[in-house]
């Protein structure tokens, strides 16, 4: 359960907490201790990353997710503009071969301003919890959001105008995304309008691939190029209420990116890649309190960070349900 | 009062953070009620897909997503941009474009609508209440000045569709491939839907021998004009049956139409 407990807690905006000796497994205590001693291990970290610089790894994930991200958005492309009818809709609600999709953020503004569930909803809703409980939550956000895309290659801009020092990174505090959980979800109640709609890029991409694009683009442009010059990747690391509803659905889902302590070097590498690298904090050396562990619940399931671990230290897999309720 | 007292580089990195995101909180929660404006000023009058709830409801409850633009036989269907506000993504019919015919019978919009924002509870196009015709321009009618018309009602580039069932009872054809050639124009009034509805009705033959299909009332009449020139005229008058399809805006010839929607009224489905 404090695994848990802390999953959520750093969700939600708290940093991470640095273990007590209690929280140590035996196991865990001898690993920590043979790696301090180890030259032979500190010899062999330096050999590695040399040899890394060398070999560039495939991001074979990235391949992947990219692949999935552009097919199930050009389904819904296809879907209407070939009438081809398998994924019909938008990613705010959808029908997939006749069946009842809603996007969990969408479905909540939605009942909140109405203040009534009519049964399609209702279906739509929990077909989509039982289906993002199973894939892991946040993993919607990396593996299917258009905006999670856009902000990536954003990004690349971004990282590269950083190391001319063009541009600097501006962190926010990320306890300020469930700020504005809190402020859309009160808003949707009180003004009964799904005010948070307004400006969800990811419903605006989704709508303007399939429907055409608007003027709702010049918003998504002007969050990317705050991406590219002030704050990197700030909608889906500070701000955007989706992938919070998502990150607490897949708090206890079996599909975790896991970390093995025993294959580990601390070389930080997957903490350089990741978007939300204070899920990685367990990395860093001592903080690991056992053997195995799993990443928290504000992962994306990104698989970048099982890319760029040159030692399989980060692997993304299913587990049972006993081992993330420990 | 210690002024001006210089924090520890930490400290101060931590307080600069703070207040940027306190702005960024404030700026994104700030720019999201923006979308009030339109809302509140009434900026766009919409008239909204068959079975739409009263406008409030209908933004509230809309999920946004367009199934009932992709099930549209005729495409009548568009969604709001950004500049409504609220209303981003809400399905609108712009009816002198490309109005609702009803040629898909089943109200497949309502059908696919998942939220209810377009409501369930109705199943036929006489129980709609999309908005009502009025007659703004009478002066242009050329039923009025005692005209027929011959040719395409609304010229060769227009796009709009509907079902002519002479043609094909299934699918609707673009009106630039249906020239007409009239005494006195009475368009309007053979092409309501719910006229053709009724007529069908009258002459014992309801729409897919579904006597529910019957509308209880008139939509709209051509109303004779006693006139001292010998010239017949005549001036259209819409009747309680009008449900705001908007296809007597769409199918006048002249321009402007004689007709526009009125949905300020009678819009929306109160459940």
């Amino acid at each position: 359960m404090k695994h848990l407990y802390q999953s959520v807690a750093v969700l939600l905006g708290a940093d991470p907490k640095r273990p007590v000796a209690d929280d140590y497994t035996p196991e865990a205590i001898t690993l920590h201790a043979e790696q301090k001693a180890d030259k032979t291990r500190i010899a062999a970290i330096h050999a590695e990353i040399a040899h890394k610089a060398q070999n560039k790894i495939p991001e074979k994930w990235r391949r992947r997710r990219w692949t999935v991200l552009i097919l199930t958005n050009l389904l819904f492309v296809l879907s209407f503009q070939l009438d081809i009818q398998i994924l019909e809709g938008a990613l705010t609600g959808s029908r997939f071969v006749g069946f009842h999709m809603a996007d969990l953020n969408s479905a909540l503004q939605v009942m909140l301003a109405y203040k009534e569930v009519v049964l399609n909803l209702l279906i739509g809703t929990t077909t989509v919890l039982i289906l993002w409980w199973l894939l892991g939550g946040r993993t919607f956000c990396s593996w299917v959001c258009p905006y999670h895309l856009l902000a990536e290659w954003t990004e690349i801009a971004h990282d590269y105008l950083a190391k001319k020092k063009i541009v600097k990174d501006h962190p926010f505090d990320r306890r300020v995304r469930t700020y504005f959980w809190i402020v859309f979800g009160v808003l949707a109640f009180v003004t009964g309008y799904t005010v948070f709609e307004t400006i969800s890029p990811t419903g605006i991409l989704s709508r303007a691939l399939i429907y055409g694009p608007g003027i709702a683009l010049v918003w998504v442009a002007t969050l990317l190029l705050f991406e590219i010059f002030y704050s990197k990747r700030a909608w889906c690391r500070y701000a955007c209420p989706i992938g919070l509803t998502y990150g607490l659905v897949g708090a206890v889902s079996p599909l975790k990116v896991t970390y093995n302590l025993g294959n580990c070097f601390h070389e930080a590498e997957c903490k350089k890649v990741c978007e939300v690298p204070h899920v990685l904090d367990v990395v860093i050396k001592g903080r690991a309190t056992d053997v195995d562990l799993f990443i928290g619940a504000d992962c994306t399931h990104c698989g970048r960070c099982v890319d760029a671990c040159p030692t399989n230290s980060l692997n993304l897999e299913f587990k049972g349900l006993g081992q993330l309720l420990k | 009062m210690a002024k001006n007292k210089k924090l520890p580089p930490r400290k101060e990195k931590a307080r600069r953070k703070f207040i940027r995101t306190v702005v960024m909180g404030i700026g994104v929660v700030g720019i999201s009620l923006l979308g009030y404006l339109p809302v509140l000023g009434r900026w766009h009058k919409r008239i909204r897909p068959p079975g739409a709830l009263k406008e409030q409801e209908f933004l509230a409850s809309c999920i946004k997503c367009g199934q009932c633009v992709q099930v549209c036989p005729v495409n009548a269907i568009k969604l709001a941009d950004l500049d409504e506000g609220f209303g981003i993504g809400t399905p609108y019919i712009d009816t002198r474009a490309q109005a609702c015919d009803f040629s898909c019978d089943g109200l497949q919009c309502v059908l696919a609508c998942p939220t209810g924002a377009l409501t369930h509870h109705i199943n036929y196009s006489h129980e709609t209440d999309m908005a009502i015709a009025r007659v703004v321009n009478e002066n242009l009618c050329l039923a009025v000045l005692g005209k027929g018309f011959k040719g395409l009602a609304r010229g060769d580039s227009f796009k709009g569709k509907l079902r002519y069932e002479d043609v094909d009872r299934w699918n609707p054809i673009r009106v630039n491939e249906y020239p007409y050639d009239l005494e006195l124009c009475d368009l309007c009034v053979r092409q309501c839907p719910i006229e053709i509805r009724a007529d069908q009705c009258a002459a014992g033959k309801p729409p897919s021998g579904d006597e529910n299909q019957c509308p209880p009332e008139r939509a709209i009449k051509l109303e004779t004009i006693a006139g001292e020139d010998g010239i017949l005229r005549k001036r259209p008058v819409i009747l309680d049956g009008c449900v705001g399809c908007g296809v007597c805006e769409m199918i006048c010839p002249v321009e402007p139409s004689v007709f526009v929607m009125d949905g300020t009224e009678s819009r929306g489905m109160t459940v």
